[in-house]
């Protein structure tokens, strides 16, 4: 608890000498916000609508649209980090489920491994948002156009460590267990993709690194009907050249990749530590 | 205790193993063909304790390899109690020289993993099993331990006890007591005899230590590399337990030491 409120006052402290600075005319806060206009902004937009609706502009927009374009403002925020979070959760669920049984099956068979590994290895290492040209030209400005993008971030990673897990499991484990009547698919559920865990949970979390940048990138790019994702936020933040706005939701980017790690990743990797013991987690 | 888990421990029948001229052909990495073992005839009788003992190169382990089915001779035949070794089986359980415990199960998970593949038992059966053979390795304290928490021995004796669990009728050793100190080696010879006596099983024990095969060993096969061959066989005749500090254990093993270096000296 301690360490926690010593934490909580050193950011306060850190934040209280921007703000006296700014003030004091430091720099040009029209570029950089002070740090109240910046939390006066999340707060706004972070919190129900109908509670603080029109402070920012004076008066309520009835269209959702235009209300967005105009003027961002009352849940934006909330809404904007629903509709990004959905996107990533989807597009993330399908990389998994695709990556790690492609994974397998390269690391089972050779051929596939000097095929389709091949293609996962050269994939991987195009920036995921060189897909987001190809994916208006198919898709269109659609859902399905992010989606797809974030699928092919997520994807090769995933497939990768997956296949790298498995055919780096030490041999003594699969010998073991064979004298032990292990074999065939309870070889494979009980201990090779057991022992590549490691490795797996390392690529998830490089995975989702990937879906999160490819998802602001294809965010900021495609601009969609369909819903108002944070890379739209900042994006038009920036049109409307509202810096509050755009730190705010940089702010927001970061908040969520700090919350996933400490609250999917680190329990994960503090689970295989314990059992793998340091050396090897 | 139930009456099912009562009949799972009980000692079952211990294996006969029979080679005969036993031939095994690798291709070493440059593609030439290398003669691993040459003309193999061994046999193991009922609850005898047999340990082979050479160099290495000297195909010890791959005789071990055959009779646990992870490999298949060249010609020969390996019959284990009048049949036909085609691939592993549960009546051979293998300990290997790292304890190839998997580090994602807990110590009793590790010893229920072959357990769970033997069917006619429920899972709380099962249990009692594995703890009935984690207290005769005297682990009965270390039940929901993680393996990296463990020591070097410990992990050999959690390794004891899941290849004890499914009750096989021969057990096949690959040095695994090498890796351990001198103490800890001590207590598990100690411990082994015990078992070796209470649990009556066939036991093939590979090792490149003399003294250890004299300690253990009802017969000590002595092996010559390059081809793998068996050179002679020694009875040890000594009272268990026995104690490898011992000065008759002593005398023997510097018996066979100076055997072995005289075939070395003729190989060369």
């Amino acid at each position: 608890m301690k360490r926690i409120f010593l934490i909580c006052l050193t950011f306060a402290f850190g934040l209280g000498i921007l703000e006296i600075l700014g003030r004091n005319g430091a720099w040009n806060t029209e570029l950089f916000p002070l740090p109240s206009e910046i939390l006066s902004f999340l707060g706004r937009t972070l919190t129900d609508g109908h509670a603080h609706a029109g402070k920012a502009t004076g008066e309520k927009n009835p269209s959702p649209i235009l209300y967005a374009v105009e003027s961002v403002t009352d849940s934006t925020l909330l809404a904007a980090i629903t509709v990004t979070l959905k996107r990533l959760a989807f597009g993330y669920f399908i990389g998994f489920a695709l990556g790690i049984p492609l994974g397998l099956i390269t690391a089972r068979f050779r051929f596939m491994r000097e095929t389709l590994g091949l293609v996962a290895l050269g994939m991987q290492g195009l920036p995921s948002v060189c897909w987001v040209p190809l994916a208006l030209i198919w898709f269109g400005a659609s859902e399905s156009a992010i989606l797809f993008v974030v699928v092919m971030g997520t994807l090769w990673s995933l497939m990768l460590a997956t296949e790298h897990g498995v055919r780096t499991v030490p041999p003594l484990y699969s010998r073991a267990a064979r004298t032990m009547g292990s074999k065939g698919l309870h070889l494979w559920t009980r201990v090779l993709i057991p022992a590549s865990l490691p490795s797996v949970i390392s690529g998830m979390k490089q995975g989702w690194a990937f879906a999160w940048r490819s998802l602001m990138a294809a965010e900021i790019y495609v601009t969609i009907l369909s819903g108002y994702g944070l890379g739209w936020l900042l994006h038009n933040g920036r049109e409307t050249l509202d810096m509050a706005q755009v730190i705010g939701v940089m702010l927001v980017i970061v908040a969520i990749g700090l919350l996933a790690d400490r609250i999917i990743f680190a329990p994960a990797e503090n689970w295989l530590r314990a059992r793998w013991g340091l050396d090897k987690a | 205790m139930p009456a099912n888990v009562e009949r799972e421990l009980q000692n079952v029948p211990p294996s006969q193993l029979a080679l005969t001229n036993v031939t095994k052909l690798f291709t070493s990495q440059h593609g030439e063909p290398v003669l691993a073992l040459d003309n193999i005839s061994l046999t193991v009788k009922e609850a005898e304790f047999v340990c082979l003992v050479g160099p290495s190169g000297c195909g010890k382990s791959t005789i071990l390899n055959l009779v646990a089915g992870l490999e298949q001779q060249t010609e020969g035949r390996v019959l284990l109690d009048g049949e036909e070794i085609t691939g592993p089986g549960r009546d051979r359980m293998v300990m290997f020289q790292e304890a190839a415990l998997f580090p994602w199960l807990n110590v009793l998970d590790n010893v229920l993993f072959g357990l769970k593949l033997k069917p006619g038992l429920t899972n709380a059966e099962r249990e009692q099993v594995a703890l009935f053979y984690l207290q005769l390795v005297g682990l009965e304290k270390f039940v929901h331990a993680n393996v990296h928490e463990l020591s070097g021995g410990m992990r050999q004796r959690v390794a004891l006890a899941r290849s004890l669990a499914p009750n096989p009728r021969i057990l096949l050793m690959d040095e695994p007591f090498s890796a351990l100190d001198t103490m800890t080696r001590e207590s598990l010879y100690r411990d082994l005899q015990r078992i070796f006596t209470q649990r009556s099983k066939t036991i093939l024990f590979v090792t490149h230590n003399i003294r250890e095969a004299v300690c253990l060993g009802d017969r000590v096969v002595l092996l010559s590399p390059h081809p793998g061959r068996i050179r002679e066989i020694f009875e040890v005749k000594l009272p268990r337990p026995r104690d490898i500090n011992s000065p008759e254990l002593a005398e023997l093993s510097s018996e066979i030491t100076a055997a072995l270096k005289q075939y070395l000296k003729k190989d060369a």
